[in-house]
């Protein structure tokens, strides 16, 4: 089975990638982009039967810093 | 006196806080991080700087969670002494033994220079060497120093004295200016800047030895 992890900075957690990324945007005649987040996808090749219970686990342990980030997984 | 300097695939400052504490006394020795265990007996451990596992997933968080980070935290529950800098820093962070994280820096530039910090707590022995409110010159060399933290551990950092280190001039984004900070028990410090590479004659820069000596002179007293 797979899963997909998402991580984000979480919400009031200043992005300066993303902000780049929107001046960027700007800068190539992109005009309306109010704002940009950049965050990472995590692809899990699991075991048949992995519980998202084990997901979220290794997500608290590893995959995410939840003092500055929010996870979401996608079974 | 004993340290350990811890080492990990990437570690590049681990030679430099090696000599540092050599220099100030210290037995020294030189720990992989496949180890589960520190030597009997050692008083210090340095999380040196570096890009430990190439700063994959982020900055620190393969360290954290290799086999010696368990032993570290033991040490550091029995109130042993930590010293951290740059990549030690990130990795105590990520290990919880200090609060906050550390995020790309606000100008998204990997930043190498000499900048001036502001010593803004005493009471500890790696900064007991210095005067309070003291300016001292050290280098910084990181992409990601910018400190974060909720507000409450921001207020427990400024109400408790914990923030060691604020940078006159903040490079990097850094709340509140902090540079580096210390647990509440004080033995533990961790910081962005490289005292390290400010401790001898042949730096052209001695601001960082006093941290050093200040360790050595507390062991020698206790």
């Amino acid at each position: 089975m797979k899963a997909k992890v998402v991580v984000m900075l979480k919400d009031g957690v200043l992005d300066p990638q993303g902000e780049a990324v929107r001046h960027a945007l700007g800068a190539l005649g992109f005009s309306g982009v109010e704002g940009v987040r950049q965050g990472k996808l995590i692809e899990l090749d699991l075991a048949d039967g992995t519980t998202e219970t084990e997901i979220r686990d290794m997500c608290e342990k590893l995959l995410a810093n939840t003092v500055i980030e929010s996870y979401r997984i996608e079974v | 006196m004993k340290a350990a300097i811890l080492v990990f695939p990437g570690s590049n400052c681990d030679r430099d806080l090696a000599v540092a504490f050599r220099n100030a006394g210290f037995d020294v020795q030189m720990v992989w991080h496949k180890e589960t265990g520190l030597p009997d007996g050692v008083d210090v451990v340095g999380v040196p700087g570096g890009f430990s596992y190439g700063d994959y997933l982020r900055c620190g968080a393969i360290a954290a969670r290799s086999p010696i980070a368990g032993a570290l935290k033991s040490h550091a529950d029995r109130g042993g002494y930590v010293f951290a800098p740059c990549n030690g820093f990130q990795i105590l962070t990520e290990c919880g033994l200090l609060p906050g994280a550390l995020i790309r820096n606000a100008g998204l530039k990997y930043i190498c220079r000499t900048i001036a910090l502001r010593v803004e707590e005493t009471q500890s022995v790696f900064t007991g060497g210095y005067d309070l409110h003291q300016t001292i010159r050290i280098p910084i060399a990181h992409h990601d120093g910018n400190y974060v933290a909720d507000d409450e551990a921001l207020a427990r950092l400024r109400g408790d004295n914990l923030v060691a280190f604020r940078y006159v001039n903040t490079p990097n984004g850094a709340m509140d200016d902090i540079a580096g900070i210390l647990s509440p028990n004080r033995r533990v410090l961790g910081m962005m800047p490289h005292p390290e590479r400010a401790a001898e004659a042949a730096h052209g820069n001695t601001d960082g030895t006093a941290l050093f000596t200040g360790v050595a002179r507390a062991l020698v007293s206790a």
